[in-house]
């Protein structure tokens, strides 16, 4: 384990900054917390999560996959991947990290593989920082997280005056090879750890009870009146899936700029009226049926074909950004409470 | 109030005089109400929730549940008053089928104001005079009420609750003096570099979740132009400046005139964007140039955008406004 | 501002059927010049101007675009350029309002008889926006040609 004096952040971020890019969560001018590359001057958020998802890095919003350029009849094709470059994430949580392994399970081990998403997911390198602080709406102890304990290449403690360092993987460890860092001993973090359990032990959602859902509960679930009045006031947006870390669900769509088509890809939510719309009609024509789609995903088929995975990793920001309050503690409790 | 107005719901359902009940309903916390429909006196006696957390603007709802059978009784706050009778202007909601109960309002509080104010793992709160008392997770929190306040309940247009056919508490009156439009007057001083740079700043973070529009009152088209496939706008992707600008704009010109700045659009934004202060430059040009005019506060009044006057400013006005000329 | 000598902007003139679209005929006719870099845009009339062609002409490469349509009280069908008045002093209000060059906006009343005031209005136009430069601030980097 390394230590480092708080008061000496900025020190390391321009250490790792002079060699890679450096996301370090910063306040925007929403004053939210948000991951910006690092510049001197910037300081680190004191949010406990950023209002959009860490997944952004690996999986942006909007990405180029080709570029067509017309010139008469002749049409080039152009690859338009960005090249990217090895770079830092600082500072994402224990519940983000969590997410990174979800997607990896359908953009990186599943066949084929996405090479746009395993190209950044090879380059990046993930520092977690444990949660000093949990708000009322985190639940990710309920998916067996350990906000104590997080996951990713480099897990930071606050303790006291310093922060804590321990890598868990060789990119880990080459990244802490040459910091600024001291040695410290391996217990070091074990009361950063406590204070964490005990705030955890506080929260209201830890008991949220998750047994009824997971692999093939679909009939159970599929057909339950609830989704009715549930879904009753639900408006529509798809503010839930895109600040949402583990939804996964993009288009593609062209863009004909005159000269240039490009085809890029870009976020879909399945609360959008022509999500999956085909030719042939919407196989889900009201928002009960795209209301429904989106928790059964988490809840019963992502479990269905990922050993009962469940990819929601409880960081609560739909709980805090929902437009009407509804959102997947609520689902979990109405349906839960039924099969009792 | 929250048992008087309880009271009064159980007492419309047994009484026939409504068939449903619009209200909102108990969450996970204190504070998460959602906007639900009510059948039975023990759905409301169970569930039934009003209070300073009461923020969901109703009226948009009251399209789709005037159109059911049966009558639905309603409890609208001043703000949600103005959007039900500006959507009865435009014919969208059959009044006969609702029963609106006014119910005053003295600001809504929101989780987004307290958060922003530090306060951090609220468990509860409770209000005492002009205070907010608060339990933690990290132990006892106090805060003034108003600073629990969001932007649209500081700024207050109007405390009349403007169509009711029966009112709860003593119906307030209409602001004037509310300083509304003090941040749009800022902005106008501004360069147009620093305007630029403003809303650049802003509209940067837009991850066009569309829940500023899906929660506007004023947004009912049944298939809006953003919705179109065929529109040659991106509909989910802000995939270039010029998407967000455009899509940014013409959100807030199609509701200019019918916007009655119930401000529930920066409520819902994720990335906290300010999306009142183009409403309300909307609202500020139109009754500068064409003479006051509030949005859903009448029956009779045209809109300024439907209307006209043959000495009407020439849109060359704007090129004698203030700030630097680019 | 300093003169971008070679650089020729790109101009949308919107033209009501009746009045300006017949104007920028007659300046033909009389052998009056404007630019070639103006492209006239037929409408039916000076209020079918929705707003998005505005911002779809500024993001497909216009570096200004200006209505022109009869003169107030002289509408084919009564009142369109009234209402076409309003909605375009708010328009470009709002994208004064949002930092977009004010100048690259305009509104002009160009009767069918007015061939000189057609010709003169949109070289006094192109002239303000080769001033003001290539649209940057609505422009869509999608659309630019490298």
């Amino acid at each position: 384990m390394k230590k480092l004096l708080k008061t000496n952040l900025d020190t390391l971020f321009q250490a790792i900054a002079s060699r890679q890019t450096l996301y370090i969560p910063v306040e925007d001018a929403g004053k939210q917390a948000a991951f910006i590359p690092y510049a001197p001057g910037l300081v680190m958020s004191g949010a406990l999560n950023t209002a959009r998802s860490a997944k952004d890095l690996f999986f942006p919003q909007v990405e180029s996959l080709v570029n067509f350029r017309m010139d008469g009849k002749h049409i080039e094709i152009v690859s338009a991947e960005a090249e990217a470059k090895p770079f830092v994430l600082f500072g994402v949580r224990a519940c983000d990290a969590r997410s990174f392994d979800i997607l990896d399970r359908v953009f990186y081990d599943a066949e084929p593989q996405d090479t746009f998403y395993a190209h950044r997911r090879d380059l990046g390198t993930v520092v977690t920082l444990a949660c000093g602080a949990p708000e009322e709406t985190c639940f990710c102890t309920a998916f067996d997280i350990d906000p104590a304990e997080p996951a990713g290449d480099v897990s930071v403690w606050e303790s006291g005056d310093f922060y804590l360092f321990r890598a868990n993987t060789e990119k880990g460890e080459a990244l802490l090879r040459d910091l600024p860092l001291e040695d410290a001993s391996d217990g070091a973090a074990d009361a950063a750890k406590d204070a964490i359990r005990k705030i955890t032990d506080l929260l209201p959602l830890k008991d949220l009870d998750l047994t009824p859902f997971g692999a093939g509960k679909t009939q159970t679930f599929f057909d339950d009146p609830a989704w009715a009045s549930l879904s009753e006031s639900c408006v529509g947006c798809g503010t839930c899936t895109f600040v949402c870390p583990t939804c996964q669900c993009f288009d593609i769509r062209d863009f004909d700029g005159g000269k240039e088509i490009r085809r890029y890809r870009c976020w879909d939510s399945c609360m959008y009226s022509d999500f999956t719309q085909m030719s042939a009609g919407q196989p889900r024509p009201t928002q009960k049926e795209r209301f429904r789609q989106r928790f059964m995903h988490k809840l019963v088929y992502y479990p269905d074909m990922h050993e009962g995975l469940f990819s929601c990793v409880g960081c609560g920001r739909c709980l805090q950004k929902c437009p009407i309050h509804m959102n997947i503690v609520k689902v979990i409790r109405t349906l839960g409470e039924e099969t009792k | 109030m929250q048992g008087q107005i309880k009271e009064k719901a159980i007492a419309l359902l047994r009484s026939g005089a409504a068939d449903r009940v619009l209200g909102w309903k108990l969450g996970e916390f204190f504070y998460d109400l959602t906007p639900a429909v009510f059948r039975t006196p023990e759905e409301v006696e169970r569930d039934f929730v009003f209070s300073v957390f009461s923020g969901p603007n109703l009226s948009k709802y009251l399209i789709e549940e005037s159109k059911k059978e049966g009558r639905v009784a309603a409890f609208l706050k001043p703000c949600d008053s103005y959007s039900f009778v500006q959507l009865q202007k435009e014919h969208r909601i059959a009044r006969e089928n609702v029963y609106a109960v006014g119910v005053a309002c003295d600001g809504m509080c929101d989780m987004k104001s307290i958060r922003a104010h530090g306060v951090k793992g609220v468990l509860s709160a409770r209000q005492e005079g002009d205070r907010l008392l608060l339990e933690t997770l990290y132990g006892p929190a106090e805060m003034a009420k108003r600073d629990a306040l969001p932007e649209r309940c500081l700024h207050c247009k109007s405390k009349k609750v403007v169509d009711f056919d029966e009112m709860m508490g003593e119906n307030g009156t209409e602001c004037p003096d509310c300083g509304r439009f003090d941040e749009v007057e800022r902005l106008e001083a501004l360069s147009a570099q620093e305007r630029f740079d403003f809303w650049r700043g802003h509209f940067s973070r837009c991850i066009r979740c569309n829940a500023c529009r899906n929660v506007c009152p004023a947004c009912s088209c049944v298939k809006c132009v953003f919705d179109n496939p065929d529109s040659g706008v991106a509909q989910k992707a802000a995939a270039s400046d010029f998407e967000e600008n455009n899509f940014h704009i013409i959100r807030a010109y199609h509701v200019a005139g019918r916007c009655t700045d119930c401000g529930e659009c920066s409520r819902v934004c994720p990335e906290s964007i300010p999306l009142h202060l183009l409403n309300r430059k909307f609202i500020k040009d139109m009754n500068e140039l064409y003479g006051a005019y509030q949005a859903g506060a009448d029956f009779a009044s045209r809109p300024p955008i439907m209307d006209f006057r043959q000495d009407d400013a020439e849109p060359s006005v704007i090129y004698a406004r203030g700030g630097d000329r680019a | 501002m300093q003169v971008n000598e070679a650089f020729t902007p790109t101009i949308v003139a919107f033209c009501c059927n009746w009045c300006s679209y017949a104007g920028a005929d007659l300046s033909g006719n009389n052998r009056l010049s404007y630019p070639a870099n103006v492209k006239i845009i037929r409408i039916p009339c000076s209020c079918r101007l929705n707003p998005m062609f505005v911002l779809r002409a500024f993001q497909r490469g216009a570096d200004g675009v200006i209505l022109c349509g009869c003169h107030p009280g002289d509408c084919h069908y009564s009142t369109g350029n009234y209402y076409a008045r309003r909605r375009m002093t708010l328009l470009f209000s709002m994208l004064d309002y949002l930092g977009i060059e004010r100048e690259r906006t305009r509104v002009e009343w160009v009767s069918a008889a007015e061939g000189a005031k057609f010709a003169q209005t949109m070289n006094e136009f192109v002239e303000t926006v080769t001033a003001l430069g290539e649209n940057r601030r609505l422009e869509d980097f999608r659309c630019k040609v490298r």
